[in-house]
Formats: structure tokens, sequence, C-alpha cells
């Protein structure tokens, strides 16, 4: 087991161990496959109460599949998911049944596409309340009132005159407002947040997130940020994990991962980032290739194809676990000193 | 001052003279409305910039700003509902607006050609890649080139853009995003341009894949000695791969320079707001500031300057009159009236 | 469970943005009088008709559904006329489709050999037979006939003749209107309600229920409809309502089936489904509040297209003497061909193709609605 970054308060709201989530490649009708995508391959984290963790990765990283994982929107493959709510503690990977019910009310997400994440022919009041509806969670009027004061919490004002509308009448800043206000409305401890911004304009981008900071901060939610942007995840987030074919391989405070990266692929990363300000040139750390899909992988560290400092040790070992390398900052590398005196890439 | 650069074309590898100062594309106060059954959509409204030889333009601004309605009609491929009301496209001093069908059907790929938004999905998933440049090949050089002359053209063509040869007799799902990206700028290659317009080129890629990308076309540019125009709404790519730049909001191109100038002066509040809303990973994570309110409806465009309902310094005169364009020098020009007052914004934003 | 307190920050509220968003606001549904007051029940039905105009207003500028929906309401008006003019104007003993009976009188004259016109000579030998065997040929002769051409004037006219039974034709027409559209009434909604149900689940669950549906409905698709509808005629009495059930039927485990699991399929995939998971719904809500709704309009265009199917099965099925009903098209012409008639031609038109052009236009215009309201469901057909 790794050693495992030690919480900032003393209970954590969540705890991921051993999370892992593999697809089968069909391999017809008749015939039980043989081949597994890890698309999710053991994965460890914690958030504290009223923390932000950022996921961030590319496509195909499996940070998506993790958030579903979380939502249980998907079922894990293996691995617990433990939920340390207040009076409700469960391991959160086995709930069913009407034990879902306790969990859907603390537990939330909000998606990624405004204009695919509601229902094109229920209002915003249908929509809003929903989780409440269905949970049969009090009368009528009672959620009537709930729905408006979710709307005015999120910015919709007068909130009467969103409450009936259709989401084709709202515009696409409008309707995340309207997502934020769904993920509220039964007042959860942990919301996931996948890409939630990425659809939306530069310009509106910004007052979204900042709708979140705000509101997990005066409500004590905690977010799990899934994005691609790294500038995003700075802005949104106090941690962040990066992840790369299903396994962390840099997890640390914000600051600290993005002023000294020690993963090689974070470093690759960071580097290819564009900068909106012309006047600094960037050297991008080089990797060759592309992702590929982690179909049966082997055991030894799934960055040697694309690392430019694979070595020796890295093909004759399994893949490395997360060591603390510095306050709170893990890192998944067998060379990660000898990168930082300076070692040169070997390809 | 002249660059000498090899330029791809058909025989053999000639070069291209490229005089940085000769303009290659002057767009010259377009006016371009949509007419739909609601009314008229003010699409494009007085936009002038100009490309030179060698150049990379850029376009930004956000959904609905008309960025892709300008780089349509540079091409002219807008639907038969877009009038054209005002305003001259003049490519290698010639106006392409005035030109018949079959005319610019002429010029169309050989001269400017484009990267669309999203090509790299609109590969024909039955047909081989390669057969899929051929088609391209044959609309203009029928009975020009043989089947072993064009053949080793795509070769060219594909170890230009980075990808293997052999690659052009797979099929796109076997090809990953980013070369998928790589083969539609081949695709525009085909001709040998001189403008190549990339609508948003890296926008459904990941950030590496993007880097390399980019890395690509600023190369095949500088190379090919060909001018570039970039549309995008990422602000961070523009301001990597380009020369100069255009910000355009509802229609109008509200501040054009070069792009050094622009980012580190910027003098309309919008581009000022744009950059102060982009997170960024390097520098103080200071605070961002939002844009208030919602892009207008084209449809009903607001009075006067079209950014008035958003703008912090909004006057009487903002509400009425169309604000001109000031020359600012060095190629810099701003289209506001308080465009003094922006380095304000600076301390207003700091409470 | 009562719902946990929240606390709402309004001096940090924003606005909500300059978009013009017109439609409802809750003052307005509510009619001034509140939301804490007015049921739900009743804005929402509000909502419902405000949709509806919009949909109808989109439709209005169909010119194709206008014209199609223009057949279908004349056909109506048929439908209604009939048993006003029963009540009114027409004399049942004359006019009553089924057992009315008329003899029109009508001159012939007589000829020597084959008559050339059938309906204005007659030949010798059958006058002979007939009347009076001392008739010459050349005289002119007055017989009721049947079928009758059609008689415009006189006491009782027959606007569109009558049948070799004597009946009124026009009658029989504007009668069998009803029980066309009753039909396709019952084939059109039990397949679709069949058919949704059938796509949302097999959409939604996937799997083997999905794989066992449909490949049940491949088997229905390989059954030829007439010939099956034939055969179950033999067994059962064939009723207007049993028929259109079993059109229905057939047609809903079948082919639109499969047309309806695809686009629940699309629907399935989308992120709205996702959430309503995420917010605690379970299969069912899932798929009688998100998945069917959306697959509806899509149901409706089928529904639309089974009328038109329906009517016509039900024509052929009566032509063969099948269906145990009074008076359908389908029997006119039915008749017709039991008394010969079926190759004559012109001469005897009215017996053919006024029951044939009724049931092509009333199918016709099922069509064109069906088609019309395909451009209002499928954006991308809408010309901006």
């Amino acid at each position: 087991m790794s050693a495992l970054p030690a919480p900032r308060t003393t209970e954590s709201l969540i705890q991921i161990r051993d999370l892992k989530k593999h697809f089968p490649v069909s391999r017809g009708m008749f015939r039980a496959p043989t081949d597994f995508v890890h698309a999710v391959d053991g994965i460890d984290f914690d958030i504290a109460p009223g923390e932000s963790l950022g996921l961030v990765g590319e496509s195909g990283c499996g940070k998506s599949t993790t958030g579903r994982m979380l939502v249980k929107l998907m079922e894990p493959t293996n691995g617990s998911i433990l939920f340390k709510d207040g009076d409700y503690h469960r391991d959160v990977a086995n709930v069913s049944g009407s034990d879902m019910k306790a969990f859907r009310a603390r537990v939330q997400m909000i998606f990624q596409d405004p204009y695919e994440s509601m229902n094109p022919r229920r209002t915003i009041f249908d929509t809003v309340s929903e989780p409440l509806a269905v949970q049969k969670i009090g009368r009528v009027h009672e959620r009537e009132k709930r729905v408006l004061d979710l709307l005015r919490l999120v910015g919709l004002t007068p909130p009467e005159n969103f409450l009936f509308r259709f989401p084709h009448e709202l515009s696409g800043g409008q309707r995340q407002r309207v997502a934020v206000a769904r993920a509220l409305v039964m007042n959860p401890t942990f919301v996931v947040a996948d890409e939630p911004t990425s659809m939306l304009d530069v310009s509106i981008r910004i007052s979204i997130m900042e709708l979140m900071t705000k509101l997990g901060r005066e409500l004590g939610v905690s977010y799990l940020y899934i994005t691609h942007d790294l500038a995003v995840a700075r802005y949104m987030c106090d941690r962040i994990a990066v992840m790369y074919l299903g396994k962390i391989v840099e997890i640390g405070p914000t600051e600290e991962i993005l002023a000294r990266p020690k993963h090689p692929y974070t470093k690759a990363l960071l580097s290819a980032v564009p900068l909106p300000d012309p006047t600094i040139k960037r050297t991008p750390v080089e990797i060759k290739g592309g992702i590929s899909k982690a179909i049966n992988p082997g055991p030894e560290c799934r960055f040697i194809q694309r690392c430019p400092f694979a070595a020796e040790v890295c093909r004759t070992n399994p893949h490395p676990s997360l060591e603390a390398r510095g306050d709170r900052h893990f890192v998944a590398c067998y060379r990660v000193e000898e990168i930082e005196a300076g070692a040169q890439p070997t390809q | 001052m002249t660059q000498t650069r090899k330029a791809l074309s058909l025989e053999n590898l000639e070069t291209r003279q490229i005089d940085p100062t000769k303009p290659l594309l002057e767009v010259d106060g377009l006016v371009m409305h949509y007419k739909i059954k609601a009314g008229e959509v003010s699409a494009i409204e007085d936009v002038s910039f100009t490309v030179h030889q060698g150049e990379a333009v850029g376009l930004v601004g956000e959904s609905g700003c008309g960025k892709t309605s300008v780089a349509l009609s540079l091409l002219r491929l807008l639907p038969s509902n877009a009038n054209y009301l005002a305003g001259e496209i003049r490519f290698d001093g010639e106006d392409l607006l005035s030109l018949s069908g079959e005319e610019m059907r002429q010029r169309r790929w050989k001269d400017i050609a484009m990267v669309f938004q999203g090509a790299m999905n609109s590969w024909n998933p039955v047909y081989r890649v390669g057969d899929q440049i051929r088609e391209t090949l044959d609309t203009h050089y029928r009975g020009v080139m043989t089947y072993d002359e064009q053949r080793k053209h795509m070769e060219r063509l594909f170890s230009s853009v980075g990808l293997p040869g052999e690659m052009l007799d797979r099929y796109p799902h076997e090809f990953s995003g980013g070369m998928r990206q790589r083969a539609v700028i081949a695709m525009a290659l085909a001709c040998s341009p001189e403008l190549i317009i990339a609508d948003e080129p890296t926008t459904a890629l990941d950030v590496i894949v993007q880097d390399q990308i980019l890395k690509e076309l600023k190369r095949i540019q500088l190379e090919m000695g060909m001018s570039m125009i970039y549309i995008s709404h990422d602000i961070a790519v523009i301001a990597e791969v380009t020369d100069s730049i255009g910000v355009m909001y509802a229609g109008k191109m509200v501040e054009y320079g070069p792009t050094k100038a622009v980012f580190s002066r910027p003098r309309h509040p919008y581009t000022y707001l744009l950059l102060r809303s982009t997170p960024s990973i390097t520098g103080p994570r200071r605070q961002l500031a939002p844009l208030e309110g919602e892009p207008p409806d084209l449809l009903n465009p607001p009075a006067g300057c079209r950014f008035h309902p958003r703008c912090p310094f909004a006057t009487e005169q903002c509400k009425t009159e169309d604000p001109p364009w000031v020359d600012l020098g060095d190629g810099h020009k701003v289209a506001c009236f308080d465009y003094q007052r922006v380095p304000a914004l600076d301390e207003a934003l700091q409470r | 469970m009562s719902l946990p307190p929240m606390t709402v920050d309004d001096k940090a509220a924003q606005a909500g943005g300059g978009v013009h968003v017109d439609g409802a606001s809750a003052r307005e549904l509510t009619g001034g009088a509140g939301l804490g007051s007015t049921p739900m029940w009743r804005i929402r039905l509000k909502l419902f008709r405000r949709s509806v105009a919009t949909m109808w207003s989109l439709f209005r500028e169909n010119k194709m559904g206008m014209f199609g929906l223009g057949l279908i309401l004349s056909f109506a008006l048929m439908a209604i006329l009939h048993p006003i003019l029963m009540a009114t104007v027409w004399e049942p003993a004359i006019y009553d489709p089924v057992s009315g009976y008329d003899a029109v009188m009508t001159e012939y004259t007589v000829v020597e050999g084959e008559p050339t016109d059938p309906l204005s000579e007659i030949a010798l030998e059958r006058a002979r037979l007939r009347l009076n065997p001392r008739i010459d040929a050349g005289e002119v002769v007055t017989i009721p006939t049947q079928p009758a051409p059609p008689t415009w004037t006189g006491e009782t006219p027959h606007y569109l003749g009558t049948d070799a039974q004597g009946r009124d034709i026009l009658s029989q027409l504007l009668y069998s209107t009803r029980a066309a559209f009753f039909l396709g009434a019952v084939a059109a909604i039990t397949t679709v309600f069949i058919a949704t149900t059938i796509g949302a689940i097999a959409a939604y669950f996937g799997g083997w229920i999905d794989g066992g549906l449909m490949r049940f409905a491949d088997l229905i698709l390989l059954m030829p409809l007439l010939p099956v509808l034939i055969v179950l005629s033999a067994v059962f009495e064939m009723t207007m309502v049993l028929l259109g059930l079993m059109i229905g039927v057939l047609s809903g485990f079948g082919g639109v089936a499969i047309v309806l699991k695809s686009q629940a399929l699309a629907v399935t995939v989308k992120s709205y489904v996702d959430a309503a998971r995420v917010a605690g719904g379970g299969d069912w809500h899932v798929i009688f509040r998100h998945i069917i709704p959306n697959v509806l309009p899509l149901s409706f265009l089928f529904m639309m297209f089974g009328v038109a199917e329906a009517i016509a099965i039900e024509s052929t099925l009566s032509l063969f003497g099948l269906l145990n009903v009074p008076m359908t098209w389908g029997i006119m012409i039915n008749s017709a061909q039991t008394n010969g008639y079926l190759l004559s031609g012109t001469s005897f038109w009215w017996l053919l193709f006024p029951a044939g052009l009724a049931i092509s236009f009333l199918c016709f215009g099922f069509f064109l609605v069906g088609r019309g309201m395909d451009e209002i469901i499928n954006p991308r057909l809408r010309a901006r």
C-alpha cells in the first residue's frame, strides 16, 4: 500500500482506495472477454470537507470514469469509496437499494454540456426539483419555494421569471447556473463537477466558476473538479491530482504542483499549455506519441512508452506507487530525485 | 526585405518570394446580413483587416461574434440567404465578392484553403483517407496529374504534416484525433494555397496534441511561406501563434493590432475584460474579472456601440453613436470612444 | 422528510443576464394570483396550451402539412355530414347505405346484337326476355337499372349513382368515412403505444432484453401482414375494433418498434438521463418521464403513417370479403367486384372511383400531415 496523502482535517469526507474500473473488450456474442480496458486502475485519494480537488488529465485518462463512479452512475470493478458525512458512514462502492436515496441526497453532479443535461421538455422547475420529486420530499409548494430560493442563490433573478421556462429559452451560462442549482437542491456535501465550463463562452466561465466556489464555501460543499484545463483547475481547486492511463501520477496542493511539478508527465502537460501572454516563451517538454488505451497493460510504469526519462529501473519494476516528495506532495515515479538533480532525457 | 522560402508545388520545389510588407488579403468594410424568416441578422458589420504575405493573423471572439462568418465569406461558402451589403475582399488585388461562381471555384483551395471547425470529425468513415484527399486533387487537377504523381504529392503532403505515408491507405477510424487533424491540414495544403484559414484547429484536442499541432502549423507556415488566419475563442492559442490579432464582438471588429501590442496594452474594454477573464497557469493568481451579461441578439443589435450594455464605461454617446476607428500607431487601432480609460479598469477591478 | 435549511445571499446574487427571454413568467401563468395559490396542474395546462400554440404556428407555415390537414378535415366533415343528412334531408328507405333501395328508371333504346353503350342501350333478346316478347329494335323502354349512373335532378337525386343493389353511393361513401377514421385511430394508437414502450425498454435496459425484443421484432417483420390478417380473419370474426387491434399489435411489435428504439437509444445516452439517475430516479422514472416523452414526437409521426396504412389494409381485406362489417370503402369496391363490374372501366366508374379515391385521398392526407410534422420534429429539415 502506498503512503497516502494525509488529509487536512482529521476526518476526510471521502477516501478512495484502490478504485478500479475495467471494461471488457467484447470478443463476440458468445465468447467470454479476455481483454479488458483498464480505464481506472487502482487510484487512491482523499477529499476533506469543504475542499476542492481537481482531477486533471487528457482524454482517456479515466477522470470522467472516476467521477461517474463516485456518483454511482457506474459500478466500480474493485476498490472502496468510503464516505463519512456526519453520521453517514458507508462504503459507497457497495451501496444500493434504499440506501441509495440517502447517498443521492449527499452526493450530486454537475454535467459538462449545458444543452444536453436538461430534458428539453421539462420546465426549469421540474429539472431543479427532480431530486426532491423523486425522493418524495416536501409538498409541491414547499418544493416551489425551495427552487425559487435556489434560483436566487445561483443568480437567476427574479427567480419567478425562470421557474416555468424551458431550457431552450435560456442561454448556456444560465443553463449551467440551473445545473448548479439542481446539484445543490438537496444540500449535498459533495459535488462532482465534470468539466462544467468547457462548453461555455470564455467570458461566462468565470462567473460560473466563481458561483461554484462561493456557494461551495457558504454551504460547505466539497468538489471533485474534473477538467483537462489546468488554468481552470488552478483557479478552482485547492489540490490537484494528475491522471494518466487510469493511474494518479502526481497529487498535491495546486500552487505546489504548478510551480514544482515532479512527474515527467505533469511537466510535459504544464509545459504544453499555451499562455495568454505573447511575451513569455515557453519550452515544452517533448514527449512523443499520443495516448493509447490501456488494454491489458503490463505491470511496469504506464508512462514508459512516452516518458523522456524512462530507464532500466522503470522497466524492471512494477508501476510506481505514490510517494511523498514534499509538503503533501505525492509523486509516482522512481526517478524523481535523479530528474531533479538534472538527469538528461534518455529519449 | 524579402525572405526566400521553399514552397510546395506540383512540379518541383520552387522558392516562393515573400514580401511581408505586401498585403495578400484585404478585407475592407465588409458588411453581411443573413436573411431569415424573423428578419435580418446583422452578422458582420464593417469588418476590415489585412493579412500580409507570410503573416499569421488571429480572429478572436466568443460564439456569435461573426468570426466564422468572416472566414466563410473569404471562401464564399455562405448559404444563399447571406447578403453582402457593402465592402470588398481583395485577394492579390482582386475583389472576391465580384467573381462569378465558377471563377470563385477556381480560386477556392488553390489560392485560399480552410481547415474547418470540427473537420477532423468530418472524414467519411467508409473511404480511405488517401482517397478522400485524392478527391480534392481530382477536383482541381483532373487530367493534369497522373495517379502516380498524385500519390507522390500526397506522400509529400503527409510528410509535411508529420504523418507516415502509409497512413494514406488507412481509414479515418484508425487515426487518432491529432492525426486526423494533421490529415485535414494536409488536405488543406493539397493545392499549395497562399492563405490557409484555420477555424478552431485545436479546440477538440488534448493539450499536448494541441501543442504539437500548433507547432506543426507554425512550421508549415514558415517553411512554405504561407499566410494564415487563425480563428479561435482561446486567447492563449492566438497569443502564441499569431503576429496580429483582431478582436471581434457581435459582428464588429473592436480592436486590431500586433499581437504583442494588443495583449500588453489592450485598449478596448471588451479586449481588456476578455484578457482578464482568462485564467492562466503562470503569473500571480490574481482576481479574475467576470463579464456581466450575454452577447447581444444580432437580429436586434443594440444601438450605438454594440458592447455598451456590458461595458463598465458606457456613456450616453456610446448608447447612440457607433464608435469610429482610432489609430493608435504601429498598426494598432481600436473602435471605442473611451479607450484611454481602459488601464483604469485595472484599479477599478482591484477592489 | 423535511428540507434542510439554506442560506440565501441576496447581495451577492448576480443579474441573470441581458438575454431577452420571452415566454412564461410565473406571474403570467398564474394570472397574477401568485405561485402559492395556483395549483400546479393549472400552470402545466397553460404551459401545455402554449407549447401546442407554438407547434401549431410552426405547422401552419408548412404547405404540405396544411394541405394534408385540409384533406383530413374534409373527410371529417363528410363523416359528420352523414348522420345529419340521414336525419334531415335523406329518406332512410332510399338512402340508407346498407339497406336502402331505389330503382332509378332509365330509358334504354333496344338494339340488335350487342349494345355498344350499356348505359343507354339494351340488347333485343334481353329486352324481350325481361319485358315484352314482342318488342322490336329501335323502341325506347324504361326499366329500373342497378347500378344507376349519377342523377342530379328529380325527387331522389343520387349524386354518385347507385350500386348494383340500388343503394346510394354517396351515402355509402359518407357512412364509411367514420369507419375509416375509427379503424385508423385504433390501429395507429395501438401501434404507437406498443412500439414506444418496447423501444424505450429495449433501449434503456439493453443487453438480452434489447436483443430479445429486437429479434422478436425481426420475426414480426418477416411475416407478411396481409396474409397473416387473412388467416386470422378466418379464425376470428373480424370487426373493426378487432382488426384495428390486430394491425396495431402486428405493426407495433415490428418495424416501428425498431425505429423508435433507435430514437430512444439516442435519448438514453443524453446527459439529462444521467442527471435524472444522479437525482435518484429509478429505471421506470427515467423511462416514463424522460425517454418516452422525448420519443413521443417521433411516435406521433408514425401514428400518422399508421393510419394511412391501416385504412389501406382494411380496404384490401374488405375486397376479399373477409371483414364482418356492414359498409366500408373496401366493401363498396368488393360489391362492385362480386357483381362483375370491377373491370368495367369507365362505364360504371361510380362504382369504383369514389371509393378508391376516398381511400387514396384520406391516406394521402394523413401522409402529408406526417411529412409536415416531420419537418417540425426534425429541426434540420426546417427552412430558416
